[in-house]
């Protein structure tokens, strides 16, 4: 290691975070620029499942917090997008990654959204696993990283009430609506665990991520951690969760559970899940059809800017 | 302006009467008004502020992280600007 290698690693061992001017190594900035614009494109894509119900919600009160809850993911994209600049890309260049598949965004979102409980299987099981991965990034060490989850966090956890609450609703309601909302927990149970992304034996990067307090737990750590938490709120449910392995250890206080199909997994990482071709195509076409927007808006500014100067 | 990029903004925010304003982040916008706008929908959704102030990046104007040492370790060995650099007997009580 270099001289500048050894004070930064020092520097992130007594836990001083890393500012946007602070020296660091190429594979750090580029280890951020993945992750942070990554994070970015999932709050994102993330709208789209969800702005598919607004329209549709069953009553006012369910409306304003979905429309709310969108909004939030808006300005969730914009804290993340901000962070990525700080490390001296191109904003546009980042969405543009996304927009070619050169970027990743969180698989999840390559899933459709079915019912009307899948508003409550989202906030509370995709918005739940998000919240467990971001309270533990509050302590990333790039200083813009952590000030954006703290943020967030602080945003966030309104949206996995408002779909536990819904959730309760359709549980105590109908026949109809209680197999709605076990319809909607068997579909989102497994890939709500894949968000944690591949095993720790088949995560590459998690050392060096570790090391460089980038990551401060693991995926497996994440994982188990968001499965003790979610089962007893199953239950209270009066839900089953959809895996036959799933047990208490006594000794160990953590829930065992079954296999996760990686298959699945890496296939709709790949692009070949239900939504992919959608989403990135929606997204993209966004950025295509609102140009317009942002020219006249720079022409609008250039022409007050003369007007200003004259007068 | 290529690939459609606005220019970027520092927020500032008030958070309330009596508090000064504290950067909260920044934001793209084509102009002063837009990015108020923006700021107002984007930091302010839950009552953080009272007063926004924007202010273009390309004018923010930094000291250089390489230099800390000479900017700031001068500060370090004078005590003597301290309060309790200076020994009061204990029956003057606070001072």
């Amino acid at each position: 290691m270099t001289k500048k290698e050894d004070e930064f690693q020092a520097k992130i061992d007594r836990d001083i975070k890393i500012e946007p001017k602070d020296w660091m190594p190429d594979a750090y900035r580029k280890t951020l620029v993945r992750q942070i614009s990554q994070h970015a494109h999932s709050e994102i894509v993330g709208m789209l499942p969800e702005g598919n119900w607004i329209t549709r919600a069953p009553s006012l009160r369910r409306k304003v917090a979905l429309l709310a809850k969108v909004q939030d993911e808006a300005g969730h994209g914009l804290y993340l997008y901000s962070a990525v600049e700080t490390l001296g890309t191109d904003r546009e260049q980042t969405i543009d990654d996304m927009h070619s598949g050169k970027a990743k965004y969180s698989s999840i979102f390559n899933y459709p959204t079915l019912s009307w409980a899948d508003m409550g299987a989202v906030g509370w099981l995709v918005d739940g696993a998000a919240i467990v991965n971001q309270v533990a990034l509050q302590r990333t060490s790039y200083g813009p990283y952590s000030r954006a989850m703290v943020k967030i966090c602080k945003e966030e956890s309104f949206h996995q009430r408002q779909g536990y609450e819904l959730l309760i609703h359709m549980c105590n309601g109908t026949k109809e609506q209680k197999e709605m909302a076990q319809d909607a927990l068997n579909r989102f149970w497994w890939p709500s665990l894949m968000m944690f992304g591949p095993s720790d034996k088949d995560s590459p990067n998690t050392v060096q991520s570790m090391a460089w307090k980038v990551k401060r737990y693991t995926n497996d750590d994440l994982r188990q951690q968001f499965i003790d938490m979610t089962v007893p709120q199953a239950n209270f449910l009066g839900l089953t969760i959809p895996d036959p392995d799933l047990k208490l250890n006594k000794e160990t206080g953590h829930y065992e559970f079954g296999e996760i199909d990686w298959d699945e997994f890496f296939n709709v990482v790949n692009g070949n899940g239900p939504c992919n071709k959608e989403r990135v195509s929606a997204r993209a076409n966004s950025k295509k059809n609102g140009l317009w927007v942002i020219e006249a808006a720079n022409a609008y500014a250039e022409k007050q800017r003369i007007k200003k100067k004259v007068a | 302006m290529t690939n459609g990029n606005w220019p970027l903004w520092e927020v500032f925010i008030r958070s309330r009467q009596g508090l000064n304003h504290k950067h909260v982040g920044s934001l793209r916008a084509s102009d002063e008004e837009m990015a108020i706008e923006n700021a107002r929908d984007v930091y302010t959704r839950r009552s953080e502020g009272i007063s926004i102030w924007v202010v273009l990046s390309s004018n923010v104007h930094a000291s250089n992280p390489t230099e800390k040492g000479p900017m700031f370790d001068p500060a370090e060995d004078k005590v003597y600007r301290h309060p309790t650099f200076y020994d009061i007997p204990d029956e003057i009580g606070h001072m």
